[in-house]
Formats: structure tokens, C-alpha cells, sequence
């Protein structure tokens, strides 16, 4: 009985990596169909013809480098003001710590429709006109919540007797700032850059609605699909995937390695112990 | 905020001070009033903005009664006004994309947590990461791939026989919903297996041992525990499914539209930004009373859902 729900556990684990992997090989495969149509069925012979139209399609690299700009905007923008606003929270309690930290939070849950709209309108009634300025503005807005989450939880493991020892012992505030808060934070600055980045190259709506007449990824993606389909987002997305994937794989192969090293080390350690002990 | 001054002196409090205004107030809380503001501002030429006729009225909010039409709602028919019932069954709909999703994600992050062998967890969900980093609009257009008349899945089904003609899968609110619990059953996996994991595994021993059913050790002993990983994925997929504008677009399914393509057609193709403030204003009124009734309904804090 108990073997048995073991088995059930895997194959319910085997089929849902099979559900969430298939429609993505579906997609990539039809970047090879020579069909017109972006499917897999009818299977019209192999070709490469989508990819030499992807490398040729200038309006896809012109989103691409929009989208790349964007996000190293969002990124600049969204990590000190989030760290700020976390650093801000976690140094009061209280009413209006509840407060601010509901307003902090809430973008996240608001759609990106509303912020897009909103953002519009408020910079157009000072003649900002759209484009992807707007675009930054408003994933800010909402991407700023997720590092304000990401150092406010690495706040919590932060010891001021750090820094009261570092102002007795004469430092000044920047000092402190840079060689003991900051320090401690950079995993979830680094962390929250890495968010920041990919939820914005990930964004649609808020982008859709502020972007004047300038294409990112996502957008391009979506017109394309809407105004007669070529295979050439299938290429698009098979080097997507690969990307992924080789960056899925770097990751793991690191890990196993860490996790090596980190297993010798403790096997040592253990050992050195009894050695000890014999001694003794 | 002494303690931030004294810490960090004059300077470097105020910069904290200033870019926390600039994220609240001048991105968050200024464009929401301004949505609002607009809101109530009739749509005029150019022309003729802020003269005699640009006055603030209900009209914009009065446009989603407009062009009635007959809604089947279970067999039961009654008339109702085109735009309403695009907004009850985007609500009706999200709800059923989070229930598929709660019910998917379930075993697996029980499986996650409480089953697999720690070990080979990293690897696990590296393989789950995977599909999520791709993109949202790559995922959509695959299942539009699937789903299409001469597409991979009526070729199969006809293949092995279950079905003798291609069916019309993109039609209705079906195909909108397979793609949104695609594409968002994995923000319900990661909360769930995260209040799980925190479940101490000899409670279930403990249940096991005085003779409890399984069912009954998940109605009375796991369920319970995974109250605030359940409400935090479930607002979490609600709200991105009733925000999402980029899968139904893409699925474009004429006979399954959601209310944000409604906001975005009366925006980008009306180009009646005042009415579309206050179609957009509306659907941040329900996210707002939807979210404040989960977290009395699940007993929870923002902080448990923000998590």
C-alpha cells in the first residue's frame, strides 16, 4: 500500500513535468516545419528558412534591444527604491508600519492594466508622452514591491549592533552604509536585480498601454500572433528555451558541485572529530 | 526613524525618505487618483477640453450597462448588458482557473514535501523553473498551437480514434482557461509546498498511527496548516488570471473574451481613455474587495499573502 502511493506520487510527478515540458516542444517544433502555418502536423520536411528569417527580421532585434533597455532601467530604478522603502519599513512599527507596508505591497496584486492606464493618464496631463519611459515608470511601480520583500526579509537577520559598534568606534553614516548594511544585503540586492529584470522583460500590460508606438519582446510577440503568423516565433522561442535550458543546466552542474565540496568538507570534519576523540 | 538618523545621519535618511516618496506616491498613489479623476471626465475633442461641456459625470461608468444581451448562465436565460457579463464571467472563470489549479498543484506539492527524497528536490524544481522562465506570451501561443482546428491535438485524438472530426477547441472560455492554469499553476505549487514543507511530518505519523483515513489526515491535519500557502496562491492565480490580458488576447478566442480585452479595446482601439479609466477603475475596486474578502475568509495577513 504504501509502495504503491510512492508510485502514484512519481507518476503524478513524471506526468506533470510531461504537461508543463510538451506544449513547449510542441512549439519548438514547428520552428523546423517548413509549412507556412506555425504547427507540427502537417510535417512539410525540415527546414532552417525561419531562422534566416528571424536573423533577418529587424523589427524582432529592435524589440529585443527595447526590451534589454527597459530592463536595465527597471533594474536601476526599482532595486535602491525598493531597498529603500524596505529599509524605511523595517525601521518603524506600529500604525504606520502597517501602513506603508500595505501600500508597498498592494502594486503586486493590482493588474498591470490598471497600473498601465493609470501611468498614462497621470504623466500625459504633464505632456509626458507615451513611450517606453512611461513603460519603466510603471513596472516600477510594481516590481520595486518584490526587492522592497527581498530585503526587508534579509533585514530581519541583520544584526545594528554591527553598526552601533562601527559608530562608537568613530565611523561616519556613509561608512556604515557601505561596509556594513549594504554588504550584508547584497544577496537580496543581487536576488531582487534578478527578479526586477526578468518580471520586467516578462511584462505585457503595463508595457502594452505605455509604450507609444515602440515594440519590447512581449508586445512584438503578441502583435505578430494577432497579424497573420510566420514560424519565426517558434525560432524565436526554441533559442528562448535553449537559453534557458543552458543556464538551467550551468546552474544545476554548479550546484552538484558546491553540494560535492560541501559533503567533503563534512565527511573531514566528521573525521578529524573521531581522530580527535581517539586522541583523547 | 530617530533610530534612522542616528544610524545613518541627515543625508542618507532623507534619500531613503525621498525614494520611497517617489515609488509611493508620485508612481503608486497620484496615477491611481488621476484614473479616478479621469474617470469621471467625458471623452471630448481635443478641442474643447476644459471648456463649458468638460464637466465630471457618471457617464463613463454608465457605459457598462449599454447593449443588452441574452447571457445563459447554467440553462438559467436573462438579459444583461453585453460588458457586465464579459465582467461576471471573467470573475466566474478566474475562479475556475484557480480551482483547477489548487487541485493540480495539491498532490504534487504534498508529493514535493512530503514524499520525494530531499535530495533530489533541487533538481525537481529546476525542471518546474524551467516552463516559468519562459515567457508568458511563448506559453500562450503554444497552447494556441495545440488548440488550433488542424493543430497537433485534433490530429492525435483523430488518430487514436476518439474523435471522428477536428473540433473547434478555440471557441468559448475553455481554451482561455487551459491556458491561465498553464500558465499559472506554478504560483500555486510554490506557496502550497512552501506552508507544507513547514508541516511537521510526525503530525501525520501521529494521525496515521490513531487509525485516520488519508482523507481525513488531509481534511483535518494538512489542510489546516496549508490555510495561508492555499490563500496566497489562490489570490495570487485570481489576480493574474483576472488581470491577464496577454492569454485571452492571444488564444483570441471571439467567443470567450475577457474583461481586460474590454478595457484594452475601448483604450487602444476606441481611444477613449476617460471610459477606460473607469472600466480599469472598476476592475481595481473588485481586486481590492476580492482581496480583502480572502483574507477574512482565510484569516490571513497581507504579509502572509505577500509572501
Amino acid at each position: 500500500m504504501q509502495i504503491n502511493r510512492k508510485f502514484l506520487g512519481h507518476l503524478y510527478m513524471v506526468l506533470f513535468l510531461v504537461y508543463l515540458l510538451v506544449p513547449l516542444a510542441v512549439m519548438s517544433g514547428a520552428a523546423f516545419n517548413a509549412s507556412k502555418l506555425p504547427t507540427v502536423i502537417p510535417w512539410k520536411g525540415f527546414t532552417d528558412q525561419w531562422f534566416i528569417a528571424l536573423y533577418n527580421d529587424t523589427r524582432i532585434w529592435v524589440a529585443v534591444r527595447n526590451t534589454v533597455l527597459v530592463a536595465i532601467a527597471v533594474v536601476i530604478i526599482a532595486v535602491p527604491v525598493g531597498a529603500a522603502g524596505a529599509i524605511l519599513v523595517n525601521s518603524i512599527s506600529g500604525r504606520v508600519r502597517a501602513i506603508l507596508y500595505g501600500m508597498m505591497v498592494a502594486p503586486i496584486l493590482v493588474p498591470g492594466v490598471v497600473i498601465g492606464i493609470s501611468t498614462l493618464l497621470f504623466w500625459h496631463q504633464f505632456s509626458v508622452g507615451s513611450g517606453l519611459h512611461l513603460s519603466v515608470l510603471g513596472q516600477v511601480s510594481y516590481i520595486a514591491s518584490f526587492v522592497m520583500l527581498l530585503v526587508l526579509a534579509r533585514l530581519q537577520s541583520f544584526d545594528q549592533g554591527l553598526e552601533e559598534a562601527a559608530l562608537d568606534l568613530g565611523a561616519s553614516h556613509g561608512q556604515v552604509m557601505r561596509r556594513i548594511l549594504l554588504p550584508h544585503l547584497y544577496p537580496a540586492l543581487g536576488a531582487g536585480a534578478a527578479i526586477s529584470f526578468f518580471q520586467s522583460i516578462e511584462n505585457f500590460n503595463v508595457t502594452l498601454f505605455t509604450r507609444g508606438g515602440a515594440d519590447t519582446l512581449t508586445v512584438y510577440v503578441f502583435s505578430k500572433v494577432r497579424s497573420g503568423i510566420t514560424p519565426t516565433i517558434n525560432a524565436l522561442a526554441l533559442l528562448l528555451i535553449m537559453v534557458t535550458l543552458v543556464l538551467a543546466v550551468i546552474y544545476e552542474i554548479n550546484r552538484r558541485r558546491k553540494a560535492r565540496i560541501e559533503a567533503a568538507r563534512e565527511a573531514e570534519g566528521r573525521r578529524a572529530e573521531d581522530a580527535e576523540l581517539i586522541a583523547s | 526613524m530617530n533610530d534612522l538618523l542616528r544610524r545613518y545621519g541627515k543625508g542618507l535618511t532623507w534619500t531613503f525618505i525621498g525614494l520611497t516618496f517617489f515609488w509611493l506616491i508620485i508612481l503608486v498613489v497620484l496615477p491611481d487618483f488621476k484614473l479616478l479623476e479621469s474617470s469621471f471626465r467625458p471623452y471630448l475633442p481635443v478641442k474643447e477640453i476644459g471648456g463649458p461641456k468638460d464637466v465630471y459625470t457618471f457617464n463613463n461608468y454608465l457605459q457598462i450597462f449599454g447593449n443588452q444581451v441574452d447571457f445563459n448562465f447554467f440553462g438559467l436565460h436573462f438579459p444583461l448588458a453585453a460588458r457586465i457579463k464579459v465582467f461576471v464571467l471573467t470573475i466566474f472563470y478566474s475562479g475556475v482557473v484557480t480551482l483547477i489549479t489548487f487541485i493540480m498543484a495539491y498532490p504534487l506539492s504534498f508529493y514535493l514535501a512530503k514524499v520525494v527524497s530531499p535530495k533530489s528536490l533541487p533538481t525537481l524544481f529546476l525542471l518546474l523553473f524551467v516552463p516559468l522562465w519562459v515567457s508568458e506570451v511563448l506559453r500562450s501561443f503554444a497552447w494556441y498551437i495545440i488548440l488550433t482546428l488542424k493543430g497537433p491535438l485534433n490530429v492525435f485524438l483523430m488518430t487514436i480514434g476518439v474523435i471522428s472530426e477536428e473540433i473547434r477547441w478555440i471557441d468559448g472560455y475553455s481554451p482561455v482557461v487551459v491556458t491561465l492554469v498553464y500558465a499559472y499553476v506554478l504560483f500555486m505549487l510554490f506557496p502550497l509546498y512552501n506552508a507544507m514543507q513547514s508541516l511537521d511530518s510526525n503530525q501525520i505519523e501521529a494521525a496515521d498511527d490513531l487509525g485516520a483515513p488519508w482523507w481525513r489526515i488531509h481534511w483535518r491535519v494538512i489542510l489546516p496548516h496549508c490555510k495561508p500557502g492555499i490563500a496566497s496562491g489562490a489570490v495570487m492565480v485570481f489576480m493574474l488570471s483576472a488581470g491577464s490580458l496577454l492569454v485571452p488576447a492571444i488564444i483570441n478566442s471571439t467567443t470567450g473574451n475577457w474583461f481586460t480585452q474590454t478595457i484594452q479595446g475601448i483604450m487602444l482601439e476606441g481611444q477613449d481613455w476617460n471610459a477606460g479609466a473607469a472600466f480599469a477603475f472598476m476592475l481595481l475596486l473588485f481586486c481590492t474587495i476580492a482581496v480583502s474578502v480572502a483574507m477574512r475568509v482565510f484569516r490571513v495577513s497581507l504579509s502572509d499573502i505577500a509572501k
